[in-house]
């Protein structure tokens, strides 16, 4: 089996993470979509990494996760401020920007 | 040297302006004593000029390079020869008595100092006119006088129907103006010369089209300076200004310009015969229109000025007549300068005297309290007939003349209208003599007239010196021709044949001079009314409305002019400001659409982004094919 | 797909089985994780997936990856995805009915658009390329050849990568601190309020947490003794919303005491 299937299983995740951003309408859960399009890339770093022979890919994806850490918990902290005084998770509320 | 004629009185003028209130003592004063310096310089000039050769009479000084651009270069110089002596001496002469009389004059006025500055202003700029040595040199002088005619024909500007004379005589100056411009410009892309000197060389190489039609824009540029037809409604409103600019400007000098500047370009003229005949033309009938309009004015300082409109009218005759005339043209020119400012500052005693009234119904039985005024006024009247020995009689003969001489049908008929003119010139010099000096009185209540101070009859006593003098001074022995040959006429030797002697012609006026003064005499020493009679001949109507000079010129030119204006700004209103309020229209409009976009939803936002990676993906897609 | 070539670098077998077994698993569950309602059920698909990932980590020689993916991952990450669900409400459900018009296509296209794009251009990258393999890399073993590079090549972002985590950690706690608008009671004037209250019920306090609640869920709300639902169990933000939940159906049914007589006054 070639790796680069899985850099199709990558592509594939991507592209369901990117739809449901779009989709859902729970912050979590838009929140959760977003959480996992960076999964797919660093699967695809990993993949590559395999391919070239190289540990770069592999470097780039642990700071991806790192990144997506303190992304995850600095977002969820604003969805909690804003649920304080929205009382709504919804992401169709804050819809200020229309005026 | 030549410079301080024109520097003195232009220092007056500057310092008087820029002086302001604090030189309202003795600024009439200074200005009056530039003025008297710059005619000493002159005259020193002259004397120093008769006193050399023929050859060596012309100087010239070069002031410093004005333009220097590529192969064109302008230097403002100056040139003085025996042409532009006659015009120093007669400008300085005159303008130095007016300014004398001025002081008198303008005794009463607050802003006598101003008026002062723009008498030297005057003075300066029209010495620049007659001293420049090439047409665009000439050009600022012409323009400058424009300048100083506009300021004091609207001098008491808070008569709103002086300042719109004063704009009435700017304007019409102007379309002169772009005559003179058009001649320069021709001067220069078919000869590749503007100054006198270069132009006279290169003249006779150039097409006829080309002389033809410098020629033509010359003529166009003197009637509007001068007040020929068509050009001429603007000199009888000019009489808004106060008398002395009247004098000095309106009979003297100004309007003289043209007959200068024709004469100057006689090197033109006499390789373009068309021209020369357009305006011998102008001339002929100027002079007839001017006659014509002097008999039915009641303001005596609007007949004076319709009669200067026919005397100029008279030179330009003359210097439409080709080499032989242009020496009688200047010779008429000075002994008009005489003659008529004489009159006007006469007018202007009267008026004083009469409690500022121009109208002549309300004169009469004047020459007894006015005698002084009314000897001078009287002698210039004479000289004005031309009767002999006085001034005009020498120059206006010689014009019939040399008319006359002019041969053939042209002849005749210019000869004729010159006839013609000078009787109708004398009927209504006669006219305003008797209604203002002799008959019944007339006057007003409050009238008390009196004679003018001394400051006032001094100057026209001497020009009256003039009028009587000046016309045998310049025809003994030729004096003048011979003096200005030189200039106007060294290329022709020919004579003209004399087809009718001189002796003819002068039986032939006096005869016309006399049926006309009988005429007025008979008709005025009766009684006269207070008012003009209203049931008079259509002629008289047509002749007190200026022969419709001004219903002609608003309905050929003023009010298709301001439909033009109506209509460009009712395009520019509609079609200009319309596009443009229709593109920020139409920017509003799609920014209406645009806004739809902007929902406020993060969502739609994300799908937006997500298509944007779309095109990308596609382009990079695209691209790695 | 290029499943025809045999070349040097494939796969080995095991590895073909776990992908293959393991890699649609992975697909459905995070398609599910778009279609389920409950958010609670995302979270844990999510996590799966997430473990399928650190399983295709390990596979492929990232084993320091595999284990961070686990640990970090779905350990630290998706627990605090669920803390917050917890926070929020945990039967908060989204209806499936769109209300942005044309949304559903747009993205439904736009899904098309990428994945279609994405293969055919990582097709395009790999193809007839041959795998090297991690053997040589690997030497020494994967943790210290990841540390050998991080610490020298890449020594510079991780400084600034450690240096975000401050922040975040920073950020988070600032965004989430309660900024109190009135000056906080005392103990004394704590004490003073519950004795003046209007009512000496409440001077001895509320009870424990729990004591009274029917339901673990933050919006269901407590029983009194006397069958009402206690207000005061519920977060002033849920009851100013009105998500609060009936509490009826939690209700204890009938209490039969078998010592009291009917009729007796309590």
């Amino acid at each position: 089996m070639n790796p680069a299937n899985y850099l199709y299983i990558s592509a594939l995740l991507f592209t369901i993470g990117a739809v449901g951003v779009v989709v859902r309408r729970n912050a979590i859960v838009v929140f959760m979509c977003i959480e996992l399009m960076l999964n797919a890339s660093n699967l695809a770093f990993v993949t590559f990494a395999r391919i070239n022979g190289n540990l770069d890919g592999q470097i780039i994806a642990f700071f991806t996760m790192v990144v997506a850490a303190c992304e995850v918990v600095v977002g969820l902290a604003i969805i909690v401020t804003i649920f304080r005084s929205r009382r709504s998770a919804s992401v169709d509320v804050a819809s200020l920007l229309k005026r | 040297m030549i410079g301080y004629l024109i520097g003195l009185p232009l220092l007056g003028a500057t310092l008087l302006l820029l002086g302001g209130r604090r030189t309202d003592k003795w600024g009439h004063l200074l200005a009056t004593a530039l003025s008297a310096s710059s005619f000493a310089l002159g005259a020193k000039l002259f004397f120093e000029m008769l006193a050399r050769p023929t050859e060596e009479r012309a100087i010239s000084q070069k002031l410093f390079t004005w333009i220097h651009v590529g192969g064109f270069q302008v230097d403002a110089g100056l040139l003085l020869d025996q042409l532009s002596i006659c015009f120093v001496l007669l400008i300085t002469g005159v303008g130095t008595l007016i300014h004398i009389y001025s002081i008198s004059y303008m005794s009463h006025d607050h802003d006598r100092r101003r008026f002062f500055a723009y008498l030297n202003l005057f003075i300066a700029a029209m010495l620049l006119l007659v001293l420049g040595d090439s047409y665009l040199n000439l050009y600022v002088g012409w323009e400058g006088v424009g300048l100083a005619s506009y300021l004091l024909i609207g001098f008491w500007n808070q008569k709103p129907t002086y300042a719109t004379a004063a704009k009435k005589a700017f304007v019409m100056n102007r379309i002169g103006d772009m005559g003179l411009s058009f001649a320069i410009m021709i001067s220069f892309a078919t000869l590749g010369a503007v100054s006198f000197k270069d132009v006279a060389e290169r003249a006779p190489a150039a097409s006829n089209a080309a002389l033809t039609a410098m020629g033509i824009m010359l003529l166009v540029a003197a009637t509007g300076k001068s007040a020929q037809f068509p050009l001429q409604a603007w000199l009888g409103d000019a009489m808004a200004g106060p008398t002395p600019v009247s004098a000095l400007i309106h009979a003297a000098t100004m309007v003289t310009a043209g007959v200068y500047l024709i004469t100057r370009s006689n090197f033109i003229f006499d390789l373009a015969p068309d021209a020369q005949l357009a305006v011998a033309v102008v001339g002929a009938i100027t002079l007839l229109f001017g006659a014509l309009v002097g008999t039915a004015k009641d303001d005596i300082k609007k007949a004076l000025a319709a009669s200067t409109m026919s005397q100029i009218g008279y030179m330009i005759l003359g210097a439409g007549l080709g080499p032989v005339g242009y020496a009688f043209a200047i010779m008429h020119l000075l002994t008009h300068g005489f003659f008529k400012a004489g009159m006007f500052l006469g007018a202007g005693s009267v008026m004083h005297g009469m409690n500022d009234e121009v109208n002549m119904r309300k004169y009469g039985a004047l020459r007894a309290a006015m005698p002084i005024t009314a000897i001078t006024f009287g002698l210039g009247y004479l000289a004005i007939i031309g009767i002999p020995p006085f001034a005009g009689f020498y120059s206006k003969d010689k014009l019939i003349e040399v008319a006359l001489n002019a041969g053939g049908v042209k002849g005749l008929l210019l000869g004729g209208a010159a006839l013609i003119g000078a009787g109708i010139t004398a009927f209504y010099m006669t006219r305003v003599v008797v209604l203002t000096f002799t008959g019944k009185a007339r006057w007003d209540h409050e009238a008390h007239p009196h004679e003018s101070p001394a400051l006032m009859w001094i100057p026209m006593a001497l020009l009256a010196v003039g009028s009587v003098a000046s016309g045998y001074l310049f025809t003994r022995g030729d004096a003048l021709v011979n003096w200005l040959t030189p200039v106007v006429a060294h290329h022709h030797t020919e004579h003209h044949e004399e087809l009718y002697s001189p002796l003819t012609i002068s039986v032939v006026a006096l005869s016309l001079v006399a049926i006309g003064v009988l005429t007025a005499i008979f008709k005025y020493r009766g009684d006269v009314s207070n008012t003009a009679p209203e049931n008079v001949s259509i002629f008289t109507r047509i002749a007190r409305r200026d022969l419709l000079q001004d219903a002609v010129n608003e309905a050929v030119f003023m009010r298709p002019g301001q439909a033009l204006t109506e209509t460009l700004v009712k395009v520019d209103k509609s079609a200009i400001d319309g596009t443009v309020r229709a593109v920020g229209l139409s920017a509003l409009g799609s920014a209406q659409g645009l806004r739809k976009l902007q929902s406020g939803y993060v969502r739609s936002y994300a799908a937006v982004i997500l298509a944007g990676v779309v095109s990308l993906l596609l382009v990079i897609w695209v691209v790695t094919q | 797909m290029n499943l025809a070539m045999l070349v040097a670098g494939q796969t080995g077998t095991p590895e073909a089985v776990m992908f293959w077994i393991l890699g649609p698993l992975s697909v459905i569950a995070a398609l599910s994780m778009l279609l389920v309602k409950k958010a609670v059920h995302s979270a844990l698909l999510m996590a799966w997936v997430m473990i399928t990932l650190a399983f295709f980590y390990i596979a492929q020689d990232a084993p320091f990856l595999g284990i961070v993916q686990v640990v970090v991952y779905t350990g630290a990450v998706m627990m605090l995805f669920l803390f917050i669900l917890m926070l929020v409400g945990v039967d908060a459900s989204d209806s499936l009915v769109e209300t942005i018009k044309g949304l559903r296509v747009v993205a439904i296209l736009a899904a098309v658009g990428i994945g279609g794009l994405l293969v055919s251009l990582l097709g395009r990258a790999t193809l007839g390329r041959s795998s090297a393999g991690l053997e040589e890399a690997n030497i020494g073993g994967n943790v210290p050849a990841i540390a050998a590079l991080l610490f020298s090549r890449y020594v510079w972002a991780f400084e600034v990568v450690s240096a975000l985590l401050i922040t975040a950690a920073l950020g988070a706690m600032v965004l989430a601190h309660h900024q109190r608008v009135t000056p906080r009671a005392t103990q004394k004037q704590l004490a003073v309020m519950r004795f003046r209250g209007k009512t000496l019920s409440d001077a001895a306090g509320l009870p424990a947490p729990g004591v009274f609640a029917r339901h673990n869920a933050v919006d269901v709300p407590a029983l009194l003794p006397d069958g009402s639902p206690a207000t005061n169990s519920i977060t002033k933000t849920l009851r100013d919303r009105g998500s609060v939940v009936d509490p009826r159906p939690y209700q204890l049914s009938e209490i039969k005491n078998s010592d009291s007589t009917e009729g007796e006054e309590r």
